[in-house]
């Protein structure tokens, strides 16, 4: 059950968004900026960033729904980002994710972890100072996304078709939303409060 | 030295903000609302939050600048800002601020690591669900700020002037204006 009165029936940080509009919009934005702007690290990539951190914080909302996306950026195949998750370093990709999910791996431990040879090598491996960047920004950000879902004990669905669904439209309609539905806004209510009081 | 190419001259993360403007925009936005929205919680409070995680994970350039601003806005209040990193309990704070404390630092930890007797401690002590959320995500912020910081390796000055003329123009002006300013 969650720490605190949530939104009924919402799952994981969908949950926390509806609660609070004010800070998931800028929360959405910036997922939306990391994951699905303009870069030279493709959407998958990055996805595949998040899912590796949100694993290792074994975050399981997060680590399910961004494993999702990561499979819907290609074609809906999830043996790339499973084989990421399981062991980075056999897995398939280029010498260059590797190397940037090491240092996501640092990351995620301490932001004090991360070496001059850990960037060395991803520079070897062809990375610039924007992807190196945004590898360090993302796995950053996951650190905070898993705290807020498993800080506020959210509802975690532990059915794997809701989190392919939740990563189609994650992949191809991305993290910006209209209006929050959710119980509303806490700013008015707190300066409706306030003004009551002055008055 | 920082790990990659970045903006001269400017401290810890306002050098990865100037850097990266795109990524700065909802960065700035969720740490304002946060610090300096409306809130039942003081911005001196937010702010122990703030320097307190930032202290957990080591990050010298945060907990500077951000017990810096909450000595700030609790009336020059350095010695109590060291005190409450010292030894949160003995501390002269309210006792729900100090269950805040303990969620904040178990957040640090992990997400995990935050248990029903520690919400439920906040709440006897008077702490609304709000003031829990936040105390979580403020938490969960600066593991991000934290980690952003030194996993790039910004520059982190070493004088505790700095931090004490930064933290007036962020009282005064809050962190969007003060990161666009510059000054």
């Amino acid at each position: 059950m969650p720490h605190i009165a949530l939104p009924p029936d919402l799952p994981g940080i969908v949950s926390g968004f509806a609660f609070r509009p004010e800070t998931a919009k800028p929360m959405r934005e910036l997922a939306e900026v990391l994951l699905r702007g303009p870069n030279t690290l493709t959407s998958a990539e990055r996805e595949m960033i998040a899912a590796f951190v949100s694993s290792r914080n074994e975050c399981h909302f997060c680590q399910a729904s961004h494993s999702a996306a990561a499979a819907h950026h290609q074609q809906g195949d999830y043996a790339l980002v499973e084989a990421v998750k399981r062991d980075y370093v056999s897995a398939p990709i280029s010498p260059k994710l590797k190397a940037l999910l090491a240092i996501a791996g640092r990351v995620q431990e301490s932001g004090r972890q991360v070496t001059a040879d850990d960037v060395q090598r991803a520079r070897d491996e062809g990375a610039s100072d924007r992807e190196i960047h945004d590898a360090v920004l993302i796995a950053a950000a996951f650190s905070m996304f898993n705290r807020y879902v498993d800080g506020l004990a959210t509802l975690t669905p532990r059915d794997d078709a809701a989190y392919d669904a939740m990563g189609q439209r994650m992949a191809h309609q991305g993290y910006i939303r209209n209006q929050e539905s959710g119980i509303g806004n806490h700013e008015s209510r707190i300066t409706n409060q306030e003004s009551r009081i002055k008055n | 030295m920082s790990y990659i190419d970045l903006p001269a001259g400017l401290p810890g993360i306002r050098a990865l903000l100037t850097y990266r403007p795109e990524t700065a925009r909802p960065l700035n936005d969720l740490v304002d609302v946060l610090l300096r929205g409306p809130h039942t919680l003081t911005p001196g409070e937010r702010e122990l939050i703030a320097t307190v995680v930032s202290a957990a994970n080591d990050c010298t350039y945060c907990q500077s600048i951000h017990g810096a601003v909450a000595a700030r806005h609790l009336g020059d209040a350095e010695e109590l800002v060291e005190q409450v990193k010292r030894d949160l309990e003995s501390a002269p704070i309210s006792a729900k601020l100090k269950a805040l404390l303990r969620i904040a630092a178990a957040t640090a930890e992990s997400g995990r690591s935050v248990t029903p007797d520690a919400i439920a401690r906040a709440r006897e002590h008077g702490a609304t669900d709000l003031e829990i959320h936040d105390t979580v995500l403020i938490a969960a912020v600066f593991c991000l700020c934290n980690r952003y910081v030194d996993g790039l390796a910004t520059w982190t000055p070493s004088d505790p002037d700095f931090y004490r003329q930064r933290a007036k123009v962020i009282v005064d002006n809050g962190y969007s204006l003060a990161t666009t300013t510059n000054r």
